[in-house]
């Protein structure tokens, strides 16, 4: 069974037609060429599909297509300016925080979402609040500090 | 995952009839997309009740909080009311999963989240939840994570919410609308122990549409702690929600509720009992505690966490209290 | 020293950084490639027994299913020695969760629906899936992994230990662990004629393409396996694993194409995984801590398809000296899948045992546990009497303990909190094994240099790009590398920690080689200078810090502080290998408190088959973690003078772990994970 719904990705609008049980995820991935959400358990356990769904970030592997008709997605490919990286993007470069970079996608749309999440709840982003928030962004290499270092450096 | 149709609720009415004709309804889809991928949930109609307009937190004439089944749970956590009168509640919240998944996930459709016992969740291995008499493989198999209170031969599961658990302390009713119209479930109250019927984790009818969570009296002086095996993004393996009423030097009035030890969140009755009107004292904790446990039927392997609850109970009203 | 260095040694940020930052870098299942099928996999609901029937019927009638396999059509394969990936050969069913069929479909929902309706009727057996040091089938195995002696034995150690003055006598065990790299293994595979190609993610292309070839009775030449980006592998990517096998009986049979991503769920059965191991180590000393006896017994299992014996004795066999010495590794054959390499094979495992019955040790000598291990150093290597290239182990207890404040550790209690500190000891082999690269001249004034190897997260591109620079003398900016291509010829894979130095060897003589010619391009393989190198024990070692804080009443422990501190040679990019010793310690980490596999004995599967029943650590769980080395000139080892570094870090860190938790509450606990309620009990 497939549906028609309408997304507006990294500030491009498409019409799709997709089968009803396709995922934001394997949109993505699949139909759309955008590959940088990654896959990494297709059941909202660790993170890797990370984007932002009308500002906010979400697991992209549990959010059905059809049910997110009309919105509008951030994803990975849609943080850079041009050839201009975003400032958390540079300071992930700077700061080493990824190793094989699997997980690196969802970490930085995680990372968006969560700063202008403490911003909204005014929180003070120490290190340890930093971590406990992006928990959600599982990396098995163990790029946690320097990811905890990129994003303090970002928000200084 | 097998193929569904799916619909966006024009209204209340027209889901609770889509309910009442078999429908599922679907909120953040954290839960139920997760299950329908596992084939554990096998819907062939999805209602999405998501966008209904119950995503408002209000103020009831009488300074209670009314909260929409359809917020979601990063916004019910970081509302400024809820933080400040029920910080029992903010604070489970955001001990539950992880940011993201606390974004999508809605007030409703984590009350009616399932259990994540590993044979539940594997379709291939036998479950009277999921398929009533073929049998609970948990109760001789593996259940570190099991029940301690309220189970029964047929299914030893637990219930995994900590914000039911948080809601429990506080005392909440939960707004249903259903065939037959609204009604108002307490909690606790809403969710049942297993008896000989596991697969019904709750009272609800099929079809029957949470439309808001209406919580009790303010509980400012209240506190979440929870218990797993990493520092975040775990299930608890146990936890607490305590509300106080301190008034000199006694507890006037005290709400327990316990997570990870039960189908439902637990309320600790017999505990509240030993407390209540008695002063704030670790001896009394003790007792209090003790009370409670008192009813817990360990299995096998998870008789740790008698003197778990115990210890964490009595830490934990010690501290709220201090 | 051979090369001159100014990129080795810097900081430099890695080369593939701005690909993997903007989601440009591509992972073998999102390789673009025209008209490409899903495939998804069917797998064993029994642990033992036989296919008795496989009815594809209503999965063949779902729209977009192309093709139901199985060994009632699949072709006949070649003969390989891992019986894993002889898929569709037979009806035996090893191992629940084994690969029994797979659905080929237009899409990716249509692929998983029907895999779902495939229907195996099977005729189960009772199955064994329990290791015990008793199991009546354990048997001696010829050799461990990948070519050690089981056994041992100097002198006479039960006459020793049984005079010594103190004994240690205990066992430990670890749970069993899955890798669970970020990315599932995935693999796209399509032919061309009789030739084939697979983007797969694996750790070394060229062994794969020869693993590939065999399988499917092909010559080496016709195969080409690409593996440009790979998301993790800690050893579950070191060989083919299944669906590259699978994915190219798929697009034989239906001519396109065709990818194929393992789950989740089914990465727990089908990709390997660290053996439990029970260890029982005993320990004869002096009332001063000298060491008369040292044995380690090990137990560990191995599947019905292949045997792998991990070899978790060997560190043992050359860390402390001892007169009178024994290692016995013994094996059952379980219906299990097989276990395979994980982060520090052998070494990981052993070293929990090795260096908790250490700590042991010291109590029971009331000895300063860095003080027992410098009593106990060796001049040369125990086992071989063969000297240590270089060994300062003793400079990194010392570095370490000055920089942790070791001295001043005290158990202490700070409100419900139990405070306390650990050392342990780390070691990793120093490997280094045949490969080839090509380096030339290019128009534009720069050069290119092209070697089969794969950065898995390593940083290898990067740290390759800087060894070939200094050895063409020019800057970073310069060289274009180019790797993951077994096009490209005989290379180690990344693993065994041997990449860099295997990989920098060859790219270095490349270079040398083609700036002696003066044009065009040179290709070098290095199999004769690591053959005629001398005969030295060659090791990398650290020491592991930990401070812990233990919930008196919930038994949570949680880690305060860690520390590694190292002893790896040359430390070629000081950035990635901050990152590489961290990455390891984390895994370590996981390994002491959190990670276990359940095996379900009436199932007989790992039950907590998915990332929110198997932890593994997440960001929270690190607060302060710290990794720094001394410097070492070893001019024994490689033109870079470095040693690998990848798996170091995960040696000798549960050890640390369990030897805070003895401090902060006085209770010793074997057994891995570290459960609150291990701790409680």
């Amino acid at each position: 069974m497939d549906a028609d719904l309408t997304l507006r990705i990294n500030g491009t609008e498409h019409e799709l037609t997709v089968d009803v049980r396709t995922t934001l995820l394997d949109l993505l991935r699949e139909h759309l060429g955008l590959t940088g959400a990654k896959k990494g358990c297709d059941h909202g356990q660790c993170g890797a599909c990370t984007i932002l769904i009308d500002g906010r970030r979400a697991n992209a592997c549990l959010a059905l297509a059809v049910a997110h008709d009309g919105a509008e997605l951030t994803t990975v490919e849609g943080l850079a300016q041009n050839d201009e990286l975003h400032p958390l993007q540079a300071a992930f470069i700077e700061h080493d925080a990824f190793q094989c970079g699997y997980c690196t996608p969802g970490q930085l749309c995680s990372a968006i979402g969560m700063i202008e999440e403490a911003r909204d709840d005014g929180a003070t982003l120490d290190a340890a609040e930093i971590g406990e928030r992006m928990s959600g962004n599982v990396c098995r290499c163990g790029a946690y500090p320097n990811v905890v270092a990129a994003i303090a450096d970002t928000i200084a | 995952m097998k193929a569904f149709a799916y619909e966006r609720a024009r209204d209340a009415a027209a889901a609770v009839a889509a309910g009442a004709d078999g429908a599922t309804f679907l909120g953040g889809g954290t839960n139920l997309v997760d299950l329908m991928k596992l084939g554990v949930a096998e819907p062939q109609r999805l209602v999405d009740v998501s966008k209904l307009p119950f995503d408002a937190i209000e103020e009831t004439p009488e300074g209670r909080l009314r909260i929409g089944a359809a917020v979601r749970n990063t916004d019910l956590a970081a509302h400024p009311l809820v933080r400040e009168r029920y910080p029992v509640l903010s604070q489970a919240l955001l001990a539950g999963a992880s940011g993201q998944l606390r974004n999508l996930a809605t007030v409703g459709g984590n009350l009616l989240q399932r259990t994540r016992c590993s044979y539940f969740q594997d379709v291939t291995k036998p479950c009277n939840k999921r398929r009533p008499g073929s049998g609970c493989p948990a109760v001789e198999g593996e259940h570190r994570n099991h029940a301690i209170l309220g189970h029964s031969e047929h299914c030893v599961a637990t219930h995994p919410s900590d914000m039911a658990v948080a809601l429990a302390a506080i005392g909440a009713s939960v707004h249903v609308l259903g065939a037959n119209g609204e009604r108002t479930i307490p909690i606790p109250g809403l969710h049942r122990l297993p008896g000989e019927r596991p697969q019904h984790d709750t009272v609800l009818n099929g079809g029957d549409l949470i439309t808001a969570v209406e919580l009790g009296a303010p509980a400012p002086r209240s506190v979440y702690r929870k218990v797993r095996d990493r520092a975040s993004f775990a299930f608890a393996v146990f936890s607490v929600a305590a509300v106080v009423e301190p008034a000199d030097g006694a507890l006037q009035d005290v709400r327990i509720a316990l997570g990870g030890v039960a189908h439902t969140p637990w309320r600790a009755e017999r505990a509240e009992a030993v407390l209540r009107g008695a002063e704030a004292t670790p001896e009394r904790f003790a007792e209090a505690a003790e009370a409670e446990l008192a009813e817990a039927r360990p299995l096998r392997d998870n008789a740790f966490k008698v003197p778990l609850a115990r210890n964490v109970l009595i830490r934990t009203l010690a501290e709220l209290t201090a | 020293m051979s090369v001159a260095t100014k990129s080795v040694g810097a900081a430099l940020s890695r080369v593939d950084g701005r690909a993997k930052v903007t989601g440009q870098a591509r992972y073998a299942f999102e390789e673009p490639v025209e008209g490409v099928a899903y495939a998804a996999a069917v797998t064993a609901t029994i642990a033992a027994g036989e296919i008795d029937a496989i009815d594809a019927q209503r999965a063949l009638a779902l729209p977009g299913v192309l093709a139901v396999i199985s060994h009632d059509n699949a072709p006949r394969l070649g003969e390989t020695d891992d019986g894993e990936l002889l898929l569709f050969q037979s009806d035996t069913v090893h191992y629940r969760g084994q690969i029994v069929a797979a659905v080929v479909a237009e899409t990716l929902e249509a692929a998983r629906e029907a895999a779902a309706c495939v229907r195996v009727d099977y005729a189960a057996r009772d199955h064994d899936v329990e290791l015990t040091a008793e199991h009546p089938r354990l048997y001696n195995p010829e050799k461990v992994n990948p070519s050690f002696p089981a056994d041992t034995a100097h002198g006479d150690a039960e006459a020793a230990l049984a005079k010594a003055d103190v004994v240690v006598d205990a066992t430990y065990t670890t749970a069993p662990v899955h890798n669970n790299a970020m990315e599932p293994h995935a693999t796209l595979a399509f032919w061309e004629g009789d030739d084939l190609t697979l983007y797969d993610s694996i750790q070394g292309t060229y062994g794969a393409r020869r693993t590939i070839a065999q399988v499917f009775d092909l010559d080496p030449e016709r195969v080409r396996v690409i593996a440009q980006h790979v998301g993790g592998g800690f050893g579950s990517k070191g060989t083919p694993r299944p669906q590259s096998v699978l994915a190219a009986i798929a697009a034989r049979m239906v001519e396109r194409p065709v990818k194929c991503a393992l789950t989740r769920q089914q990465m727990f059965a089908s990709v390997g995984y660290r053996t439990p191991t029970i260890q029982r180590v005993r320990l004869g000393a002096t009332q001063d801590g000298r060491l008369t006896a040292i044995a380690h017994d090990a137990f560990e299992q191995t599947s019905t398809v292949r045997e792998f014996a991990e070899q978790t004795c060997v560190a043992t066999r050359m860390m402390y000296a001892a007169p009178d010495r024994l290692t016995r590794h013994r094996l059952v054959a379980l219906d299990v899948p097989t276990p395979s390499w994980m982060r520090a094979p052998g070494e990981c495992p052993g070293m929990f045992a090795l260096e908790s019955a250490i700590d042991e040790l010291a109590v029971a000598c009331n000895l300063d546990p860095i003080e027992l291990r410098i009593r106990n150093e060796p001049e040369l290597d125990p086992e071989k009497g063969i000297p240590f290239s270089s060994r300062n182990l003793v400079a990194c207890l010392r570095e370490g303990a000055e920089r942790f404040g070791w001295a001043e550790r005290e158990a202490r209690t700070d409100g419900r909190w139990l405070i306390g500190s650990g050392v342990a000891s780390s070691v990793y082999p120093v490997y280094r094994s045949p490969s080839k690269a090509t380096a030339r001249f290019e128009p534009d004034g720069g050069y290119s240099v092209e070697i089969a190897a794969t950065d898995i997260g390593t940083g290898a591109r990067t740290v390759l790009t800087q060894i070939a620079a200094d050895a063409l003398g020019v800057d970073t900016e310069h060289v274009r590398l180019e790797i993951g291509d077994s096009d490209f010829g005989q290379a180690a894979i990344a693993g065994g920690s041997m990449g860099t130095a295997s990989w920098g060897t060859a790219v270095v003589r490349a270079c040398e080689a083609l700036l002696a010619q003066g044009e065009g391009e040179a290709t070098v393989n290095t199999a004769d200078e690591i053959k005629a190198q001398s005969e030295l024990s060659r090791h990398a070692f650290g020491a592991q810090f930990v401070e812990v804080r233990v919930d008196a009443d919930s038994g949570e422990v949680r880690p305060n502080r860690i520390l590694g501190m190292f002893a790896v040679g040359r430390v070629i990019n000081p950035k990635t290998a901050r990152s590489q010793f961290i990455g390891g310690m984390t895994q370590g980490l996981g390994m002491a408190l959190q990670e276990e596999s359940v095996m379900d004995r009436g199932f007989g599967d790992y039950l907590n088959h998915d990332l929110a029943q198997y932890h593994v650590p997440v960001n929270a769980d690190i607060e302060d973690i710290v990794a720094a080395w001394i410097d070492e000139d070893d001019g024994e080892l490689n033109p870079m003078g470095s040693k690998g570094i990848g798996e170091i870090g995960i040696v000798g860190t549960a050890a640390a772990v369990a030897n805070a938790v003895f401090h902060a509450t006085g209770k010793r606990v074997r057994e891995l994970p570290i459960r609150l309620d291990r701790v409680l009990a």
